[in-house]
C-alpha cells in the first residue's frame, strides 16, 4: 500500500461543514439528515417533501457558492460507460432505500448517535466499497 | 424558518462535499483503493463530521423540542435485520463501482455533469424499486 492524494486539511474542513450542517439541521428542525433518505423521501412521501426539496436545492447550490467565493476549481471526472453509471446508480439507490441510509445517514448521523445498526451498515458498505474497487482494479 | 433551515444546511453540506472534494468520484475511489494506492482523505472528512456532530447531537437529544419544530425526529429502529446488510452490500458495491454516493452525486449535478446525472437518475429509481418493494 502506498498513500497517495492526501489532503487531510481539506478533507477535515470539508468534514467539519458537513457536521455543522448536520448539528444545524438537528437543533433548529429535529431531524438527523441522511441524503439518501431526504433524496427518497422527496421521492415517494408527501411529509416534509417541501423541506426535502429546499435541502436537496441547496446542495446543488454549494458548488455554485463556491465558484463564487473561491478562484480555485473544482475537480470532477468520471469515465464509466452509460451502462456502469445506470448499474451504479441503481445499487446505490435501491441499497441506500433498503438499508435506510448512505455514507451521511449511517456514516456521519447514525455513528454520531453511536447507532450499532449504521457503525455494522458502514462497516459493511465500506468493506464491499473495497471489495468492489479490488475487483474492478484487477480487471 | 424550517424551510430556510433546509436550504441553508443544504447549502453548507454542499460545500463541505466540495471542499473536502467527495465530489470526486476519484477521491472517493482513491478512498476505497486501501490494497493499492490509498488516499485516506474521505476517513478525515468522517472525523471532521462527526466531531462537530456526535457532541452536539447528544447535547440537544433530551431537550423538549428543536427551535423551529414540535419535536426531534430520531430514528428508533435498533434491529440489524437482513435489509440492513443486504441494502448496505448493493449500496457499496454500486459506491465501489462509480465512486458516488447519494450526496456528491445530487450536488455534482450543479456542475452540468451528464454522468452524475444519468446516475442520479438511475439512483432515484432504485429508490423507488427499493419502496415498492418494501412497502
Amino acid at each position: 500500500m502506498n498513500v497517495v492524494n492526501f489532503t487531510p486539511l481539506s478533507a477535515l474542513v470539508g468534514g467539519l461543514l458537513i457536521g455543522l450542517s448536520v448539528a444545524l439541521f438537528f437543533i433548529l428542525n429535529g431531524r438527523m439528515i441522511g441524503i439518501s433518505g431526504i433524496a427518497s423521501n422527496f421521492l415517494v412521501s408527501k411529509k416534509n417533501r417541501i423541506e426535502n426539496f429546499l435541502f436537496l436545492v441547496g446542495l446543488m447550490l454549494g458548488p455554485l457558492i463556491y465558484n463564487l467565493i473561491s478562484s480555485k476549481e473544482i475537480n470532477m471526472s468520471i469515465s464509466n460507460s452509460l451502462i456502469l453509471l445506470i448499474i451504479g446508480g441503481s445499487l446505490v439507490g435501491f441499497g441506500t432505500r433498503l438499508s435506510s441510509g448512505c455514507t451521511s445517514g449511517h456514516g456521519i448521523s447514525g455513528i454520531s448517535r453511536f447507532s450499532l445498526r449504521s457503525i455494522i451498515a458502514t462497516i459493511t458498505f465500506m468493506i464491499v466499497g473495497i471489495i468492489t474497487v479490488l475487483i474492478t482494479g484487477t480487471l | 424558518m424550517n424551510k430556510i433551515v433546509s436550504l441553508l444546511c443544504g447549502v453548507i453540506f454542499g460545500i463541505g462535499l466540495v471542499i473536502s472534494e467527495m465530489i470526486n468520484p476519484e477521491k472517493v475511489l482513491g478512498f476505497l483503493n486501501i490494497f493499492r494506492d490509498w488516499d485516506p482523505s474521505l476517513a478525515f472528512v468522517m472525523i471532521g463530521g462527526l466531531i462537530v456532530s456526535a457532541p452536539i447531537f447528544h447535547l440537544f437529544k433530551n431537550k423538549n423540542k428543536p427551535l423551529f419544530s414540535s419535536n426531534f425526529s430520531i430514528p428508533t429502529n435498533k434491529k440489524v435485520e437482513k435489509k440492513l446488510i443486504i441494502g448496505s452490500v448493493f449500496f457499496g458495491a454500486g459506491w465501489g463501482l462509480i465512486g458516488l454516493c447519494p450526496g456528491p452525486a445530487i450536488t455534482s449535478i450543479a456542475l452540468l455533469n451528464m454522468s452524475s446525472a444519468i446516475f442520479v437518475i438511475s439512483m432515484f429509481i432504485g429508490f423507488y424499486l427499493s419502496s415498492k418493494l418494501t412497502e
